[in-house]
């Protein structure tokens, strides 16, 4: 379809305002960090770096930090785990519910986050004897193991099956086979639906709200009790900057090691 | 010949049944356990009530959760808002990712795509609250950035309430609606397009006839999140809704005092949004989720 140069002209310019959209926020936000303003206020009227300083050394933000880590990292082992088991068993297999194993999977991140987390809540408060870290990690691993799988399925689509067979003609067992063939090939891709696992998780606040014990913190839930704490604004300021930084490593990774359909991010 | 490579190839090979079996017990198990079993609880649970005097959960079944919910003015006008605002927000996503798709996947030159793409996914893996604080200071009344930006112009900014909630939340699920439209318009072959024209349709009769029939599970994919993510979101009100409340909220102020209440707040999302992907499911859209 040829379009014209104008109707071509007219989606630039509309691509640009769209941009414009996405990123003003973010940048204000790494504006912002810099401001020797106590409260919320644009335009900044000077600059300093204080405020970084102050968040690195600040107690509060490392202890949710290094916790936001650790579960990150718990919930995403099990993920990876789940996610690549039911990859396998979706894209080599037909079998009667094959259907609806696809449809069950995608839930946890299709129904809001309000709903995974009051259900998991209801279950551990009511009948599992109250929340921990082990019901935050459960509740996190749930929906952390769908953006593995998209991304295993995706790649093990790719492949077809006709390497495997040529391994099992060549005398491979299904083990040998698994280990010397359909592994190494979605290698990258594990690798990329590990870390956007690890990064949905990171930074998931509603599900943690509701499923963490008490006096766990994470980072999202730090940032949720200083935001409304008027002297907490400026080191706030400077969490926020910091993670919308960090959120270039996933994309980054993803965009080296996955391939073209994967790169979508294995959300959608 | 044929003996040796069945005993060489093993208990496993001879044996799919198991081998299935295998690889999907753990999965399932948590799944159906954790996952369905929870949501199965929370549907008893939207049935059971608080006795007032020990505030203990009393499980015996009625509807009167569901009859407090729809009965009490705040509440159920909370749960109309909160679909009005998803609908908006699918409908402003669906607007603004349409032509910026069509733009990356069609207009642009091919050598952009992988740096649009990273463009587009950045701000999708920013830290969901840190893009909700940054609406936070945009939205600010008297000293934010669109209040300052307005100011010449004599104009006020929305401030915080329904139109920053709305604003909020299309710009947190917009990604979600780019990536499956993009990838659905990178995938309609050239040749369709050119046949299009070949017939003597022009531009705009291709993109109704050609494209829009061929996007829309993709579309419909998209608007799964978008309305999904916003049925059922709470902290966007909480900071940018002024006073203004949402299904959502309603859950997080009640489920300490009273879980089953809160429970039967929280399933109306799962029926809509069931209802809904059962009958997308046609469509082939979830294929692309």
């Amino acid at each position: 379809m040829t379009l014209s140069r104008g109707t071509k002209m007219l989606l630039g310019i509309f691509a640009i305002i769209a941009g414009a959209f996405v990123y003003v926020p973010l940048g204000i936000i790494l504006i912002n960090s810099f401001s020797t303003n106590k409260s919320l206020t644009w335009p900044p009227t000077g600059y300093t770096t204080e405020w970084w300083s102050k968040a690195v050394d600040n107690e509060g933000v490392r202890s949710a930090l290094l916790t936001s880590v650790v579960v990150a990292l718990c919930a995403t082992a099990i993920a990876l785990v789940l996610g690549l088991l039911i990859s396998l068993a979706i894209a080599r297999y037909r079998f009667f519910g094959r259907e609806s194993i696809s449809l069950l999977i995608v839930l946890p991140i299709a129904l809001p986050g309000i709903v995974t987390g009051i259900a998991l809540n209801n279950v551990f408060t009511s009948y599992l004897g109250g929340l921990t870290f082990l019901t935050l990690v459960v509740a996190h691993a749930t929906f952390c193991m769908v953006v593995v799988y998209n991304n295993v399925l995706a790649r093990l689509r790719r492949m077809g099956g006709s390497v495997e067979e040529a391994s099992s003609d060549l005398g491979a067992g299904g083990w040998t086979t698994f280990r010397l063939v359909t592994f190494p090939l979605m290698k990258s891709a594990i690798l990329a639906g590990g870390i956007l696992a690890f990064g949905l998780s990171f930074d998931e606040i509603i599900v943690t709200t509701f499923t963490a014990g008490p006096g766990i913190t994470t980072l999202p839930i730090w940032i949720y009790q200083n935001l409304f704490r008027p002297n907490q604004a400026p080191i706030v300021n400077v969490v926020a900057a910091a993670l919308v930084l960090v959120s270039i490593i996933p994309i980054y990774v993803a965009q080296k090691f996955g391939s073209d359909d994967e790169r979508a991010g294995g959300v959608i | 010949m044929t003996t040796t490579t069945a005993t060489h190839r093993g208990f496993w090979y001879r044996h799919p049944g198991l081998r299935l079996g295998g690889l999907l017990t753990a999965p399932m198990a948590w799944l159906v356990v954790v996952y369905l079993g929870s949501l199965g609880a929370l549907f008893l649970t939207a049935f059971y009530q608080v006795d007032d005097f020990t505030s203990q959960v009393v499980r015996s079944f009625s509807l009167k959760n569901f009859q407090t919910l729809f009965t009490t003015s705040a509440y159920y006008q909370s749960v109309f808002r909160t679909i009005s605002i998803a609908l908006l927000v699918t409908i402003l996503c669906l607007v603004i990712a349409v032509p910026l798709a069509f733009f990356m996947a069609r207009v642009a030159p091919r050598n952009w795509r992988p740096v649009m793409i990273a463009l587009v996914l950045t701000p999708l893996w920013a830290s969901y609250l840190v893009k909700v604080y940054a609406w936070r200071s945009m939205l600010q009344p008297e000293t934010g950035v669109i209040a300052w930006f307005l100011k010449p112009l004599g104009l006020d900014g929305p401030g915080y309430g329904y139109v920053g909630i709305v604003i909020t939340l299309t710009y947190l699920w917009l990604p979600y609606m780019i990536l499956p439209v993009y990838a659905g318009l990178t995938r309609l072959p050239d040749s369709m397009l050119d046949a299009s024209a070949d017939l003597g349709a022009h531009s705009g009769r291709t993109f109704r006839s050609i494209v829009i029939p061929m996007i829309f599970p993709s579309v419909v994919a998209g608007s799964i999140f978008t309305f999904s993510l916003s049925l059922g979101d709470y902290i966007t009100a909480q900071i940018v809704g002024g006073k203004v409340t949402m299904l959502g909220n309603i859950v997080q102020q009640t489920y300490v005092t009273n879980l089953p209440f809160a429970a039967a707040v929280a399933t109306l999302p799962v029926i809509i949004i069931v209802l809904y992907l059962l009958a997308v499911r046609k469509t082939g859209a979830l294929e692309s989720v």
